[in-house]
């Protein structure tokens, strides 16, 4: 039967989701809404009695102290007043988790399984009060409460309603052909066809790849090997998906791989590089391993799903950064939700499996408060905002995972694809079962076993279509919903399978699926035999080619010896965590997939992996100049201070934070918010990986894609120094600190669209120049990292493109958490001193950015002068001299003291005429310069002598007191009063902003 | 040997706060902590008569698909252990009638009140009488709050404990009862174990956010008429080291965190009433 549950909170009760629904309507779209009321439709599409309906219904689905259901229409049941009903559900296809604990439910209730076809399909109602037209129905669905791609909505009047006593109830099954077929592609055309099927089939592929698969499949041998196979001289279409897959620059970094003609007009100088990661990132991480002798305790750097250290003799830890930009920009929710749980996966499959302890994000946004005629395509920047954070939220909190660390960026440009970085750091023992942990290995003859999620049409050509720009074409299909509960309940499983040496590798099915998971591993043994029809599906109707490159969500792929697979396959059914062998690891060189016992898929290893030549680019960098700013003759600092305090780049971001759980596991030190009123914001987070020991993880980032306007070299500089002095100020050593290189850039590649190529390309060089100076200068080396290159909107005549940008994360040791340090001021009487010399460097301030300016004068980072500092700082929290410690970075010195104060309730007296500083004459400029390297630190009057003599010559200077009135007062360079503000005038500054 | 106190974690289907549940439990002194997957209960290889405490952790079980604890209340119900075909949850009512007791944290509550075996109104552990609903500002928060003890609570865990303060981590932690009787009954007989507190003057409220979910009364924890069972939404196991504390930093606080003095006491409560 097919029928409709209803359940909703009995209308004694009020309704705090439709409140924040209808907030959401009357503040967002400004539309007249006087109440709104929320039901819950559940769709039960099973051979199950009236009896068994009204069970369900009365048992699992519905909460008897709170909730009233009903068989037929609550609304009406009820006498519901109300103007319009939207019901929301999702589209054919797209997970429904709800619907499937549901499911499961009836399944317990009923004592046997739901057969093929049979299932639960949840969608929501809104009954909303106000006087609305049908198009302002409309607006509210399509703008705020159903996202069309995923979902759809049906929209009836109450009049409606009462004539038609009901909504007719639909399943959205997907239906299609339930016969797998097999397309052949004739390549043999001519070039403008060659990329028309590029295009068409969302391939990515350019015409000369087209060309080198076109000659692949001419060649004899190639073709009597087919033959004997018994397939024809064309490609199928299952070989040409793995083709694009393996060979799409999400999966194969093409751009970081190739050649570079570089010529740099300033120095007048060209050379050609070849691999802008081999000659920069991996060289870096290479020789400070050499330097690092020894002592070297980078485990696994590069080669994995994520980067290993070793953490101690008994732990090794893991991290990996991800992005998930393309999806998140079509459909936020999922695409974030996805990005999370996805990146989840990477320390999981790496080496022999990692648990996870802790998630970072970083969102860069264009304004909520954006008020333009937006291109078409795009969403409102708030409600991508709201979309992603909301994604992010289950993601993370329902994986059991706290997300400790993170911020949030604004430009306008990210209104053109939004970015969205996601971490995890995960652990595991250095040896299981004896053998080190980050190692693993498929063996010939191992079984290929796929765990976790079944296979749908969901995330088709994630990875293809994220090596391009986002355009009127971009798939529907590429978006997709993760599944947290599935996902945890497979990681419970296969950390005790690791535990048992039940396999001998494990990877993630993340961007490519199966092709790239099993291409992936079958490199250790050199081929593979795939059997598609085996492959678990969500629903019927998937062609062979989706089933392999579908990028459905929580899935792990294994290697399994054949001694081993029953004890895996009895745990798994165990742990209710599905599993299928699909295959066999071989050694034949071949890559050869199967349907139905039919050869679809036989191509060479070496001709996959390998086939590909180096890309040829072009760099050429002229540095841009910019106008200088009209600065404000007699600028109101205080004033002026409360701007900047309430700037959505330096505003609090409690709103966030407070809606992700940070704390979970119990390993919770240095929280995200700090202070006195637990509302200050930390510059890292501290964690304990392991309960019981007193060794600390510290996580920070760096990230300030402005300064990219000016030169992409000092962004990467100002990028890397900002995570690293983060992690200094909560007490990280610089011994044991890795970093993560994020790459998120603009198109780079010289053609039509892009004639800016070679100059987006140089800026690309120029990151790397940096990034390769700076990770040299510190010791940090990049373990991980990962490269997103086509960060462009283009629809019509309109192109946006983001400003490049570079998340550099780090990752450290504190030998004993209860050293950890935090920013906000502790105690009257404090002593405070700011570190590090403040030089004319408000190009690509926020400070200019108020202005309206960019400016030319953009931060640079003096190592050499840093890393002393750095030590000594090091030294001096070590030997718990340091009170509070705060980093200096969006809206320089001024914001940090105010924040130091507010965040501590107490005030601070300091003398401007103390501050180091070098060629700065004007106050507004020594305190919005955004110079680098710098903190200010307060200690205790009995402890300044120590810490002085600790920090040496290493620029700094006492330039104040911390003082119990709650006044922030700063003495100018004049020698008068400059600022006198009330500390809480500058916290409400800061708190407002995004106080949502 | 001498007599070992027994806990048993139940984890899986999104439980997330296993570990430092164990942790705590080991900290305030039971020998003996298994961490055990609901499917190891199901498939027989464990079972609840074989321990004294029974936790129930936070995390997200299911989803909170259905409404939280819902679903996984439902399998407690339903589900049959292989081999014997007993529910667990007749399992569960055997562990109660022998006097054991049961601790429930944020999900664990919300099971605990949604299988029924809270508030045990009358010695009735099969239905249910309340619930815990979406909190007023309809959001998730990780939040730290004050909480005041009731001293007049026959709750184990909580005696001898004055004021608290632990994290709450939910979005599902408003306390509803079916009726007005059922709340009286509740306050009357002294089962509100656990207040929100104003964080300035230690007095239960109704504020938010130091009450961060709107419960009535600022209910955050419920024991049964014996004491034995006890659910919250705070995080006891959150606060087991000074370090766990949001301000460890600018004050003075003892080493050990404030969530092991409550699971100390449900130990030492088994130590000389049940061994």
């Amino acid at each position: 039967m097919l029928a409709r549950i209803q359940v909703g909170l009995k209308p004694a009760f009020s309704d705090s989701f439709g409140e924040k629904i209808k907030k959401r309507i009357t503040g967002d779209l400004h539309l007249p809404v006087a109440e709104v009321r929320t039901l819950k439709v559940f769709t039960v599409d099973a051979g199950i009695t009236p009896e068994e309906l009204e069970a369900a219904a009365k048992g699992p689905y519905c909460d008897p102290v709170i909730q009233d259901y009903s068989l037929g229409t609550l609304a009406l049941d009820w006498n519901w007043s109300f103007d319009w009903l939207i019901e929301v559900g999702f589209r054919p296809g797209v997970t429904d988790n709800e619907g499937r604990t549901a499911a499961q439910a009836l399944e317990y209730l009923l004592g046997r399984k739901l057969a093929r076809g049979e299932a639960v399909y949840t969608s929501t109602q809104f009954l909303i009060s106000g006087k609305l037209s049908r198009e302002q129905a409309e607006i509210i669905a399509s703008k705020l409460l159903a996202n069309e791609l995923i979902q759809r909505f049906t929209i009836v009047s109450r009049e409606e309603l009462d004539a038609a006593g009901g909504i007719k109830p639909y399943a959205p099954k997907v239906t299609g052909e339930s016969r797998g077929r097999v397309a052949e592609v004739e390549l043999d055309v001519s070039d403008k066809e060659l990329i028309h099927i590029s295009r068409e089939g969302v391939l990515a592929l350019s015409l000369d790849e087209m060309k080198l698969i076109r000659d692949y499949f001419a060649r004899g041998e190639v073709q009597a090997a087919r033959k004997k196979m018994g397939l024809s001289a064309r490609v199928t279409d299952v070989e040409l998906e793995m083709l694009a897959q393996t060979w799409s620059e999400h999966c194969k970094h093409k751009i970081f791989s190739g050649d570079i003609h570089y010529e740099n007009v300033s120095e007048g100088s060209k050379t050609v590089i070849h691999s802008l990661f081999d000659s920069y990132i991996r060289k870096s991480t290479n020789e400070i391993r050499a330097r690092m002798g020894a002592g070297d305790w980078c485990l696994s750097v590069f080669k994995d799903n994520a980067g290993v250290v070793r953490w101690n003799p008994e732990w090794s830890l893991v991290i990996k950064v991800e992005t998930h930009n393309s999806p998140s920009a079509l459909d936020p929710y999922g695409g974030a939700l996805t990005g999370i749980v996805g990146v989840n996966r990477d320390p999981f499959g790496t080496g022999m499996g990692a648990k996870l302890v802790c998630n970072t994000d970083v969102f860069c946004f264009a304004s909520p408060f954006y008020d333009k005629p937006l291109p078409a395509r795009l969403l409102h920047p708030k409600r991508i905002f709201e979309g992603v954070r909301e994604g992010v939220e289950h993601g993370g909190n329902k994986s059991g995972i706290p997300t400790v660390n993170g911020s949030l960026v604004f430009d306008e440009r990210f209104a053109g694809k939004p970015l969205v970085f996601c971490g995890t750091v995960g652990i595991m023992p250095a040896t299981v079962n004896g053998q080190p942990s980050e190692r693993k290995k498929a063996q010939v003859g191992d079984l290929i076993v796929m765990t976790g999620g079944r296979i749908g049409k969901d995330g088709i050509h994630g990875a293809t279509f994220s090596s391009e720009e986002l355009h009127e074409g971009s798939p529907a299909t590429a978006v997709q919903i993760g599944d947290p509960i599935t996902q945890k309940k497979m990681f419970d499983c296969l950390l005790k399978a690791r535990d048992r040496g039940l396999y001998h590798c494990i990877t993630d099915n993340g961007a490519g699926g199966l092709s790239s998971s099993v291409g992936e591993m079958s490199q250790d043994t050199g081929g593979f035999e795939l059997h598609l029809d085996r492959a678990p599906l969500k629903y019927a109707g998937l062609q062979p080619w989706e089933i392999f490159v579908s990028e459905a969500q929580e899935r792990m792929t294994l290697a399994v010896a054949p001694d081993k697979i029953d004890e895996l396959l009895a745990l798994c059914a165990k742990m209710d965590v599905e599993a299928t062998v699909l295959g066999t690891f071989t050694d034949s060189g071949k890559i050869h997939i199967l349907y139905e016992g039919r050869t679809i898929a036989y191509l060479d290893m070496d001709f996959v992996h390998e086939g590909l030549p180096a890309m040829q680019m072009v760099a050429k960098w002229e540095p841009p100049v910019h106008p200088e700013p009209a600065l404000p003759a007699e600028p109101d600092l205080g004033r002026t201070l409360k701007t900047l305090l309430g700037r959505l780049n330096i505003c609090s971001k409690e709103y966030v934070v407070r809606q992700y759980d940070h704390e979970v596991q119990g390993g919770s030190v240095v929280k995200p918010l700090t202070g006195a009123a637990n509302d200050g914001p930390s510059d890292a987070a501290v964690v304990r990986p392991v309960l019981g020991s007193f060794e600390g993880a510290v996580i920070s980032h760096g990230i300030c894609p402005r300064y990219s306007d000016i030169d992409t070299f000092h962004m990467v500089a100002c990028a890397l120094d900002e995570a690293v002095r983060n992690a200094l100020a909560v007490g990280a050593g610089l011994e044991l600190m890795a970093g993560l290189d994020n790459f998120c850039w603009c198109d780079p590649i010289l053609s039509e669209k892009t004639p800016d190529g070679p100059y987006k390309l140089a800026q690309l060089v120029r990151a790397n120049e940096a990034l390769y100076r700076y990770t040299t200068a510190y010791g940090v080396p990049c373990i991980s990292g990962k490269d997103s290159m086509k960060n462009d909107y283009i629809v019509g005549g309109t192109k946006i493109s983001i400003p490049p940008t570079l998340l550099f994360t780090v990752m450290a040791k504190i030998d004993d958490v209860r050293r950890a340090v935090t920013m906000d001021a502790k105690r009257a009487g404090d002593l405070v001193y700011v570190l590090g010399t403040t030089y004319p460097e408000l190009g690509g301030s926020e400070y200019f950015d108020q202005l309206g300016a960019v400016g030319n004068s953009v931060p640079r980072v003096r190592a050499e002068e840093a890393l002393p500092r750095y030590r000594a700082l090091e030294q001096a929290i070590k030997e718990g001299l340091v009170a509070s410690c705060h980093d200096c970075s969006d809206g320089g010195l001024g914001v940090t003291l105010a924040e130091t104060a507010f965040a501590g309730g107490l005030g601070l007296a300091v003398d401007l005429r103390r501050v180091p500083a070098e060629g700065i004459g004007r106050d507004d400029l020594l305190l919005f310069a955004e110079s680098q390297s710098r903190f200010v630190v307060t200690v205790r009057p009995e402890e300044a002598a120590r810490f002085e003599a600790v920090m040496g010559a290493t620029g700094w200077a006492r330039v104040g007191k911390v003082t119990v009135e709650p006044v922030l007062a700063l003495t100018g360079l004049g020698g008068a009063s400059v600022v006198s503000e009330p500390l809480a005038g500058l916290k409400a500054a800061w708190q407002k902003t995004l106080a949502f | 040997m001498s007599p070992e106190v027994k806990v048993i974690v139940i984890t899986g289907y999104g439980t997330n706060c296993e570990t430092e549940m164990a942790h705590g439990c080991r900290v305030a002194g039971a020998e003996h902590v298994d961490i055990v997957h609901m499917s190891e209960l199901l498939y027989g290889e464990r079972k609840l008569d074989d321990y004294h405490l029974l936790c129930l952790p936070g995390g997200f079980l299911d989803g909170d698909d259905l409404g939280a604890g819902q679903a996984g209340a439902h399998r407690f119900k339903h589900a049959a252990v292989k081999g014997s075909g007993e529910k667990v949850q007749e399992q569960l009512g055997r562990f109660i009638k022998a006097g054991k007791l049961v601790l429930g944290v944020c999900n664990g509550f919300q099971m605990m009140v949604k299988t029924g075996i809270l508030p045990g109104l009358g010695g009735r552990y099969d239905r249910r009488d309340v619930s815990l609903t979406h909190n007023d500002s309809s959001r998730f928060e990780d939040r730290w709050v004050a909480l005041t003890v009731n001293e007049k609570s026959p709750c184990v865990f909580t005696r001898g404990l004055k004021q608290l303060y632990f994290p709450v981590r939910h979005g599902e932690g408003k306390l509803v009862a079916r009726d007005q009787t059922v709340l009286d009954r509740i306050q009357a007989e002294e089962l509100v174990a656990l207040r929100y507190a104003d964080l300035q003057t230690g007095e239960p409220t109704m504020r938010y956010p130091d009450n961060p979910n709107g419960s009535p009364d600022g209910i955050a924890g419920l024991c049964d008429p014996t004491g034995r069972l006890f659910g919250l939404m705070p995080h006891p196991e959150a606060f087991l080291h000074r370090t766990n504390h949001p301000r460890w930093t600018r004050e003075e606080l003892p080493e050990e965190g404030q969530g092991v003095a409550l699971l100390r006491n449900g130990i030492d409560f088994i130590r000389t009433e049940l061994l």
